[in-house]
C-alpha cells in the first residue's frame, strides 16, 4: 500500500488546490501561476531527459511544444467548436470532456514525430552539431507554422477559449487545470519510470560513453529515437495545455526564448535530476512572477542569477542528484519501493 | 562449430593499411594471446571482430554465423563481449548500473515495459539484478555495489570492466591490455583472475597484451602482428625464440644502423 503513498500525495495536492478554487479561495492570476507551473514541470522534465540524462544538447524544446500547441488547438476548435475557418462542430461539443486528453495525446504524438527531425540526425552527430540542428528544427517548425494561413500563419491561432467553455457548459469546475495536474502528473510519472528502469537508463549509459553503450549491447540509435520522442512528446502534451490555459497562440511564443527558458529551468534544478526539475520548474515560475513588477528588468536581473547560479553551483540545485538523496528520510514517503533493491 | 573463425580480415584506413590477411580460428575453450609492438593493429582486430568498424575485406564468423555489417550491440548480443585498453566504465552510473545495463540485449521489453510495470518487465528487472549481483559475487565486488566506479581504484575499476563483460554472459571475451597499467600486485591478481574465469564461465578469452608475464603467463597460443601482418604464431616458448618476433620488437641486430 506504501508504494501509492507519493500517488495520494499529489491527488491530495491537486483536489486541495481545486476545492480552493471552486471556493473562489484562489483568484484567476494565482490559479494562471498554479497551471503555468504545471506546463513548466513538463517541459523541464521533459527536457532534461535529453539535456541531462542523455547529455545531449537540445535547444529547440520550443519547437516541439508548438507543434503540439496547434495539432491540439486545431483538433479542439474543429471537433468542437463552432468556428468561422473550421465550420460547425463535428462531434457534440459535450464529449470534449471525454475528448480532450485524446487530442491532448495526438498533439503529443505529432510533436514526438516531429522529434524524429533530431533524433536521427542525432546518430552522427552529437554536442554542439546537434545543438546546431536542434536550433534549426526550432526554426522550421516556427516558421512553417508562420507560413500556413488556414490556421492563422502569423497572426496566430485562438478559440481553444470557446473549448474550455464547451467543457465549462458539462461542468462548472476548472478543467484546464484538472488536465494540467493529470499532464504534470503523467508526465513525471513516465519519466520517473523510465528512468529507473535498466532499459532507460541505457540513455544514462551513452551519455557516460556512447561508444562503450553501444559496443556493451545497448542499441543507442533505438534508445535515442525513445529519448528524444518521449522528450519532445511530453513537450508536446505540455503545448497542447499551454494553447488551453492561455486561449491564444501565435508562433513567435514559440521561439528560441522560449526554449532558452525551458533550458534554463533544467539547469537550475541540475542536470539528470527529475526533483531537480520538478522544483526549479516551480521555483522558476515564482520567481518570473516576483520579479513582474521589475518589468523588462526582469530580463536582466534573471540571466544575472543564472551567472551567478553557473559560477557558484554550476551543476545547479541537484545535479545528477534526487531529492530523495539529499534528504534520505524522504525515501520513506516519496520513493519506498527503491529499497528493496 | 568453431567460435570464431576470421578469414582474410584486411582494413585500411584511407590509405594507411591496418590489418592485412588476418586469419584465425577459435575452436572454443582456448586462452589466446595478441601481442605486437605499439601500431601494429592489435586494437583494430578487436575493433574489427566486435563490429566498431567494418572491415576492408574479409569474412568475420562467430559461431557460424557471418557477423560482416552487424552493429556492435548486435554482434554483443549474439555473445561476444570485451573490455577497452582505457577503460569505459559508465561513470556517473553505479558499479551495480554498470553490471545491469549491458544486459540490455536481453531485457525482453521495450518503452512500454517500465512504464506499466508489466509482469514482464518486473521478471526481466529481477534477473537483470541477480545476473549483476551474481557476478559481483564471484569477482568479490559486492563491496563496492553501490560506489561509482571513477571513486575506486584502478586495478578494481580493471576488475569491474572485467565483470560488465561477464554480465553479457558472453561465450567469448576480449580483453584489450587487461593489465595496462597495473602494479605487479595487482597483475599477479589478474593472472588468477582471468584463469578463474575461463574455467568457471567455460568461455573462450582472447586477449591483448603488452605485459610479457601475462601473455607468457596464461596463454596457451599465441598471434604476433607487425604493421597488421601475422608474423608469428604458435605456443608461448615458440614465440619467446622465434627471430622475427624478437626482431620486431627489438630490432634487427644487422640492419638497424647499417
Amino acid at each position: 500500500m506504501r508504494r501509492f503513498v507519493p500517488h495520494l500525495l499529489y491527488a491530495l495536492l491537486c483536489l486541495l488546490v481545486v476545492f480552493a478554487v471552486q471556493s473562489d479561495l484562489l483568484n484567476a492570476y494565482l490559479q494562471l501561476i498554479i497551471m503555468f507551473m504545471g506546463v513548466n514541470i513538463i517541459l523541464s522534465s521533459s527536457l532534461n531527459l535529453v539535456n541531462g540524462y542523455m547529455g545531449e544538447f537540445s535547444v529547440g524544446h520550443a519547437g516541439f511544444m508548438a507543434v503540439g500547441a496547434y495539432i491540439t488547438s486545431v483538433l479542439n476548435v474543429w471537433l468542437f467548436t463552432s468556428d468561422r475557418v473550421f465550420g460547425p462542430a463535428v462531434l457534440p461539443p459535450a464529449s470534449v470532456i471525454y475528448l480532450f486528453p485524446v487530442t491532448l495525446l495526438i498533439g503529443g504524438i505529432g510533436a514526438a514525430l516531429v522529434g524524429l527531425l533530431v533524433a536521427v540526425p542525432s546518430f552522427k552527430t552529437r554536442g554542439d552539431y546537434l545543438a546546431i540542428i536542434t536550433l534549426a528544427v526550432n526554426y522550421i517548425v516556427k516558421s512553417s507554422i508562420e507560413n500556413i494561413q488556414g490556421i492563422g500563419g502569423a497572426r496566430g491561432f485562438m478559440g481553444m477559449r470557446n473549448v474550455v467553455d464547451a467543457m465549462q457548459d458539462v461542468a462548472d469546475i476548472p478543467w484546464i487545470m484538472l488536465w494540467v495536474f493529470a499532464g504534470t502528473g503523467f508526465s513525471v510519472w513516465i519519466i520517473y519510470r523510465f528512468v529507473n528502469s535498466t532499459y532507460g537508463k541505457g540513455i544514462v549509459a551513452i551519455r557516460d560513453d556512447e561508444i562503450a553503450a553501444e559496443i556493451m549491447s545497448v542499441d543507442t540509435r533505438r534508445m535515442k529515437i525513445t529519448a528524444f520522442m518521449l522528450s519532445s512528446g511530453l513537450a508536446g502534451v505540455a503545448g497542447g495545455l499551454f494553447a488551453h490555459i492561455l486561449g491564444y497562440i501565435n508562433p513567435g511564443t514559440f521561439t528560441i526564448m522560449k526554449s532558452t527558458e525551458i533550458m534554463v529551468m533544467v539547469y537550475l534544478g541540475g542536470m539528470g535530476s527529475l526533483s531537480g526539475s520538478v522544483l526549479s520548474a516551480i521555483g522558476f515560475t515564482v520567481i518570473l512572477e516576483l520579479f513582474r513588477p521589475l518589468q523588462v528588468a526582469k530580463w536582466v536581473v534573471i540571466p544575472l542569477l543564472l551567472i551567478l547560479l553557473m559560477l557558484f553551483r554550476p551543476e545547479g540545485l541537484l545535479g545528477n542528484r534526487e531529492l530523495t538523496d539529499v534528504f534520505p528520510r524522504l525515501r520513506r514517503i516519496l520513493a519506498p519501493q527503491r529499497r528493496q533493491a | 562449430m568453431a567460435v570464431l573463425e576470421i578469414r582474410n580480415l584486411t582494413h585500411f584506413f584511407v590509405g594507411l593499411r591496418a590489418v592485412y590477411n588476418f586469419d584465425l580460428t577459435l575452436e572454443g575453450g582456448e586462452l589466446l594471446g595478441l601481442i605486437g609492438p605499439n601500431g601494429a593493429g592489435k586494437t583494430t582486430v578487436f575493433n574489427l571482430v566486435c563490429g566498431f568498424y567494418q572491415p576492408s575485406e574479409g569474412e568475420i564468423c562467430f559461431q557460424g554465423k557471418k557477423i560482416n555489417g552487424f552493429r556492435p550491440h548486435e554482434v554483443t548480443a549474439l555473445g561476444m563481449a570485451r573490455t577497452f585498453q582505457n577503460i569505459r566504465l559508465w561513470n556517473t552510473l553505479t558499479v551495480f548500473e554498470n553490471l545491469c545495463i549491458p544486459q540490455h540485449h536481453q531485457l525482453g521489453y521495450g518503452f512500454l515495459g517500465p512504464i506499466f510495470r508489466t509482469r514482464n518487465y518486473l521478471a526481466s528487472e529481477k534477473r537483470v539484478r541477480k545476473t549483476a549481483e551474481e557476478i559481483l559475487d564471484m569477482l568479490g565486488l559486492r563491496h563496492y555495489s553501490d560506489e561509482l566506479p571513477k571513486n575506486l581504484p584502478y586495478g578494481l575499476q580493471r576488475r569491474i570492466e572485467i565483470g560488465r563483460a561477464l554480465s553479457i554472459r558472453p561465450k567469448l571475451l576480449l580483453l584489450d591490455e587487461p593489465a595496462a597499467g597495473m602494479n605487479p600486485s595487482e597483475v599477479d591478481q589478474l593472472i588468477e583472475l582471468i584463469r578463474w574465469i575461463r574455467d568457471e564461465f567455460k568461455l573462450t578469452i582472447w586477449l591483448i597484451e603488452h605485459h610479457m608475464r601475462v601473455v607468457m603467463n596464461i596463454c596457451e597460443w599465441i598471434e604476433v602482428l607487425d604493421f597488421g601482418e601475422t608474423i608469428a604464431r604458435g605456443t608461448p616458448e615458440d614465440i619467446r625464440q622465434n627471430r622475427r618476433v624478437i626482431q620486431a620488437y627489438l630490432g634487427d641486430a644487422d640492419s638497424v644502423y647499417a
